[in-house]
């Protein structure tokens, strides 16, 4: 009995080795391990490499400032009469300034306008380093909190609080004083967004993390992303500007219809 | 022209009662107007009173409408019922809204239309005269009217019972009181409107708190360029009263350079090291100012464009208001703690009757 029973587990072994399907997982498994390891060793080498040049970043990101921003802001980021001190603003207002577009700025006027990006995001993270390195300031803020994902009911109120009587309450912007005005905040990038709360970017009052605590930031954002994602409940908003565009649309378009059906029922039939 | 009986009836009333009217020298009117009357312009047929077919046409627009007014009512109630309103999703509404609303509009329109549209095309147009009434009444109306009076005065007696007459006048002259009482009822009771105005919630030693947490503020963590939307310590646990007290002591706290700062001699301890607290209410009609301008330091108030400028004061440098807002004087306590040093020194928003 055992005998006969012995050989069996050895064909089936030897045929399973032969299996078409072996070659199939031997190459899957192979492929597997040396693209994890490739994988691991290129991270630890990537992560090596920016330890390692955090201080090329800084030379380059210097370099680039003395071409680019200088004119103004001063050899050393330390002022002039045309330009702010950039020393202590931290790489997140370099990251709101230049990422938006609003630096370089264009020409003087009432505020430096959003344009299109001129640097890429290697540059502008080398020009962060760069005024991160001359003295401490706010951080490009943690992606943690730039997931929209907190409770949109508290950002709402706080968003009625601080940032409503400027920003208009469905993030819609609006006028300031002499030309200046706080921009409309749809479709601003949740980093934009939170950098421009810790900075205080131009006319903006700084909202630092013992005004508004990290998580409630992070509670606005998720309510401004609501209003972006989800469409008002009022059907066509016009702008969101409240009286001026409803009012002006009413004006024009209810009184116009009214004068031209008066003028359809006083007309004599042909 | 075609005037129908009546109006020709009318026409000769009208004319015979102004030739009647004696007219005194001075209050005489010149009845005939200068300019002739032009008259109707000559009828014209319409196209439906030529062509029966156009008016085959017209009569199929207005009934085509009609039912279309019913197709609109139907589609209100199936709207009604295909797009409930779903209370955790407010985009339902706006569907809701929407379509019941279109299916009302069509309704309603398209009976105002077929209407207009059945008058102007199909109904009779010959031009016809209808001339308005005298105003004034024959003399045996007005003769009859002054007796009824005399009647209905002798019958109820109310110029001979005086005391009822009397009574009764006093009675309609008592019956809106009472909404006066309640309406007063609304306002402070067994307090002085005036004085409540001049107070807020602020005395000394209260600590400045934001808004909307109560969590009290250190005077290290207003950094430059800061603002802040104060309300006092302890608002939140107001058992009443809550948003009365608020309207009144809301403060913005900002922190300037020091050096940019310009004091009033008699106002130079009220800031700390370039933090002022400022009433957030407007002076002009009460709206809260919080527009503020880190860089030129300037608040605007966004119902009517009052501008102060916080460096100086908070002087008014444009728009309607005319005072200044009025400062709150802080201090720090042991803690690091931003604490008010008293109440406001003058009574903050707008104008009132004892304060002009």
């Amino acid at each position: 009995m055992t005998k006969t029973n012995t050989p069996k587990p050895a064909r089936v072994r030897k045929s399973g080795r032969r299996s078409p399907l072996a070659s199939v997982a031997l190459i899957a498994i192979g492929l597997l391990f040396t693209g994890g390891a490739y994988a691991l060793f290129s991270t630890s080498t990537a992560s090596a490499q920016t330890d390692a040049s955090s201080q090329q970043t800084i030379g380059e990101g210097q370099k680039l400032f003395a071409s680019n921003c200088a004119t103004c802001h001063g050899l050393g980021a330390a002022g002039t009469g045309s330009g702010p001190s950039l020393i202590g603003v931290g790489a997140a207002s370099v990251d709101f300034q230049v990422g938006t577009g609003r630096m370089p700025m264009q020409m003087d006027g009432p505020q430096a306008e959003k344009k299109a990006v001129v640097f890429t995001d290697e540059q502008i993270a080398a020009l962060a380093a760069y005024v991160a390195s001359l003295a401490p300031g706010p951080a490009i803020p943690d992606a943690r909190y730039l997931d929209a994902q907190g409770d949109s009911a508290k950002g709402a109120e706080l968003f009625r609080i601080n940032c409503a009587m400027c920003h208009n309450v469905a993030g819609a912007g609006g006028a300031l004083t002499e030309g200046k005005f706080a921009p409309a905040l749809d479709g601003v990038s949740a980093q934009h967004i939170y950098e421009a709360m810790i900075t205080g970017p131009q006319s903006m009052p700084v909202f630092n993390d013992m005004n508004i605590s990290p998580e409630s930031k992070r509670d606005i954002i998720t309510y401004l992303k609501y209003l972006e994602n989800n469409p008002s409940p009022g059907g066509y908003a016009l702008g969101s500007l409240g009286p001026v565009s409803e009012g002006l649309f009413l004006w024009i378009f209810g009184l116009g219809a009214i004068v031209g059906l008066t003028v359809w029922i006083t007309a004599k039939s042909n | 022209m075609a005037t129908d009986d009546n109006s020709g009836k009318d026409l000769t009333a009208a004319d015979s009662g102004a030739g009647h009217d004696p007219a005194n020298a001075g209050t005489a009117v010149v009845v005939r107007d200068a300019v002739d009357n032009p008259g109707f312009p000559p009828h014209r047929p319409r196209v439906t009173d030529l062509n029966p077919s156009a008016e085959r046409r017209a009569e199929r627009t207005v009934y085509t409408l009609f039912y279309l007014s019913i197709v609109g009512s139907v589609f209100a109630i199936a709207a009604y019922m295909a797009f409930p309103i779903v209370e955790t999703d407010p985009g339902s509404v706006r569907l809701n809204n929407l379509f019941i609303g279109l299916g009302l509009a069509l309704a309603l329109l398209a009976i105002g239309i077929g209407a207009v549209h059945w008058g102007k095309a199909l109904m009779s147009d010959h031009e016809g005269i209808d001339v308005r009434h005298p105003v004034r009444g024959s003399d045996e109306t007005r003769a009859r009217a002054v007796e009824i009076f005399a009647e209905a005065n002798e019958e109820s007696g109310i110029g001979r019972r005086s005391l009822i007459r009397n009574s009764l006048i006093g009675a309609l002259i008592a019956f809106p009181l009472p909404a006066v009482v309640l309406f007063r009822g609304l306002g402070p009771m067994n307090e002085n409107p005036s004085e409540l105005l001049t107070h807020t919630m602020w005395t000394k030693g209260t600590r400045l708190a934001i808004d909307p947490t109560g969590t009290p503020i250190k005077a290290s963590d207003v950094t430059l360029g800061s603002a802040f939307h104060v309300i006092p310590e302890g608002l939140q646990d107001l058992p009443s009263g809550r948003l009365e007290e608020k309207a009144k002591a809301a403060v913005l706290l900002m922190r300037l350079k020091p050096e940019d700062l310009n004091e009033l001699p008699e106002r130079a301890g009220w800031s700390y090291d370039g933090i002022v607290a400022y009433s957030k209410i407007c002076t002009h009609v009460g709206c809260p100012v919080a527009l503020y301008e880190q860089q030129t330091h300037h608040l605007l108030c966004p119902c009517h464009q009052s501008q102060f400028d916080v460096s100086n004061h908070c002087e008014v440098i444009f728009g309607p208001a005319k005072r200044p807002l009025p400062q709150l004087p802080i201090a720090v306590d042991s803690e690091g703690y931003l604490i008010a040093q008293s109440d406001f020194t003058e009574p903050v928003g707008p104008s009132f009757w004892e304060r002009h």
